[in-house]
């Protein structure tokens, strides 16, 4: 049964698939020389003018320049020219090391607060305010105390995926059930086997969930803080080849974007699997 | 009182809420024996539960001191193993894993190996042998508390605390557990605290039947002396001569007595609860103050009479 409503689903799934591309294809195709005119001012004009066709590139050429990419994707052919798979390498060097500071950082943080109602109340208003701040928000301030734009694009990674763990790991560690501190308690685990052995595990999978919502963040923003800060990476490729005007580029590079971060956020939901028991 | 094995002596729960103060009991005085097994019965509400957490050193109380052994209680101790009502089995571990992890706390420098075998001779003290790799969520709600009264036994406790152990069971498992907790207490001659609202758990497995009145304000009311031989069944408990009689007092204790005990005995002295012994044709007092004789209700039913011998 659940077979088959799968195979129904991925059925569906490719038909909508099919139904789009179709439409894309139609949308863009060239409907043939619009006007007559003079063939200088039809070179003039460009493809748009002459053929009916739009800027927009279809399915089969964003295909065809895809396959292009993924023929070489890292070639390196100077600062403005590098192949695909360097950009996202950049970029996911970024959203990683950004992301690993936040987790070095928040966890035992949110263990703190989790821990200790003081901490809890004394860091609330900052959290509060801090929170809600727009990521970008932080880049001139970033750029100006650190003077490097790639290390400032890995603050600003930083600053956005800290808050979901921070908080989630602090709710998980104060929700631990009372009647397991109390095992500990009754058996004299000491403070430090405690938090390891007993609230970890318990907490695990909020502190996950935190994580997860977190790396989907840092994913979010990275392409946005690459276009301020330029240089490398998949938002700056992006920006790069709007400049360039070549939409097709543009294109694969959205798609890139949607399979890593889904890709980043399958890797979370398999840890959070493992660290999840059922109650 | 001989042996003062546990002593509460004088312990006292009160808390504030603003201005209010609740006193959930006051003047706490009881003696257990080595050995012993103690229910202790009350209403919900009366601080049953409160009085072990402080036997179990998770909770302090705001007056007085527990004594185990010769030593004051300062927090919970290995000494005093604790059944869990909800047995809160740690749900990411196993059915070794939980033991496993209670050993481990008790002998820190056991290797993986020897702390394993101690589990495992545990967990088939109480009839789990092939469940061990489970995880709890695969377990039934009497499976899961026999692990929590294997995690309890396998460190050797001195003393065991259960709150209310098998209230969460059906009433066939509930029956097995009882007989399996008795086995098991008689065979390494645990000291046992129990909290219970089953009169008939308490017959069954008590020494001493702790009978407490209603919160708040709560004080132990009577120390009833269970007259079942230490040789029972629970098949055959009914058929003992003086069941229906310390049955019917516990259950008049918890239907009117409780209520009015405080206002009744305004001389009652904490300190000296009295002993009640259910005999035949009636109750005598060994202990506590002499004249405050405490009412025969039990054969006062004309046609309901116990049966006086029946076999």
């Amino acid at each position: 049964m659940t077979a088959s409503l799968r195979l129904r689903a991925g059925i569906v799934s490719i038909l909508l698939l099919a139904v789009f591309l179709a439409a894309w294809h139609l949308a863009t195709r060239s409907v043939g020389p619009a006007t007559n005119m003079s063939p200088k001012y039809a070179k003039l004009m460009g493809l748009t003018a002459t053929q009916g066709k739009s800027a927009m590139p279809g399915p089969l050429d964003v295909g065809a320049k895809l396959w292009e990419h993924l023929k070489r994707p890292f070639y390196d052919n100077g600062p403005n020219d590098k192949g695909l798979g360097i950009q996202l390498g950049y970029s996911i060097a970024r959203v990683m090391l950004g992301y690993l500071i936040a987790v070095v950082i928040a966890i035992p943080l949110g263990f703190l607060i989790g821990m200790s109602p003081l901490m809890s109340r004394a860091l609330d208003p900052f959290i509060q305010i801090l929170k809600p701040i727009s990521p970008l928000a932080w880049m001139p301030l970033a750029l100006y105390t650190i003077k490097d734009s790639s290390l400032s694009a890995i603050f600003v990674i930083f600053i956005c995926s800290v808050w979901p763990m921070l908080i989630n790991t602090a709710f998980g560690v104060a929700s631990v059930r009372k009647e397991w501190i109390n095992v500990a308690r009754t058996l004299e685990v000491g403070h430090l086997r405690r938090a390891f052995t007993v609230i970890l595990p318990a907490a695990a999978p909020t502190i996950l969930t935190g994580m997860r919502i977190s790396i989907g963040i840092a994913w979010l923003v990275i392409v946005a803080a690459e276009m301020l800060v330029g240089g490398t990476g998949i938002g700056y490729f992006v920006w790069n080849e709007w400049n360039n005007l070549s939409i097709t580029n543009v294109i694969i590079a959205i798609l890139l974007i949607g399979l890593v971060g889904m890709a980043l956020d399958q890797i979370l939901a398999r840890f959070a699997r493992l660290v999840t028991f059922p109650e | 009182m001989p042996d003062k094995f546990i002593s509460i002596e004088g312990i006292a729960k009160r808390y504030d809420s603003g201005a209010r103060e609740t006193t959930i009991f006051d003047d706490l005085w009881l003696a257990v024996a080595r050995g012993e097994f103690v229910c202790v019965i009350g209403h919900s509400g009366c601080g049953k539960t409160t009085v072990l957490n402080i036997l179990a050193g998770l909770d302090s109380p705001s007056k007085g001191a527990v004594i185990v052994d010769g030593q004051a209680i300062e927090g919970p101790s290995l000494d005093r193993a604790v059944i869990f009502q909800s047995h809160a089995l740690l749900p990411w571990r196993s059915v070794l894993g939980n033991v496993a992890y209670a050993v481990s706390s008790k002998w820190r420098n056991w290797d993986r190996v020897k702390v394993k075998a101690h589990a495992q001779s545990f967990i088939d003290l109480v009839g789990l042998s092939g469940s061990e790799h489970k995880r709890p969520s695969e377990l039934s709600g009497g499976m899961k508390q026999r692990v929590g009264i294997a995690r309890a036994l396998s460190i050797t406790p001195k003393i065991m605390l259960m709150d209310e152990p098998f209230s969460a069971l059906d009433a066939l498992t509930r029956g097995t557990l009882q007989d399996e907790v008795r086995r098991i207490c008689l065979e390494t001659g645990q000291t046992v605290f129990m909290i219970t609202h089953d009169v008939d758990e308490a017959i069954y497995l008590a020494d001493k039947i702790v009978l407490m009145t209603n919160g708040p304000g709560a004080v132990l009311a009577e120390i009833v002396e269970n007259p079942l031989p230490k040789e029972r069944l629970r098949g055959d408990l009914h058929r003992h001569p003086l069941y229906y009689g310390v049955r019917n007092h516990i259950i008049d204790f918890l239907v009117s007595r409780s209520k009015t005990f405080t206002s009744d005995r305004p001389d009652h002295d904490p300190r000296k609860v009295p002993l009640v012994r259910i005999g035949k044709p009636e109750l005598t007092i060994t202990s506590g103050v002499e004249q405050q004789a405490v009412e025969s209700r039990q054969a006062s039913w004309p046609g309901l009479a116990r049966p006086l011998t029946s076999s």
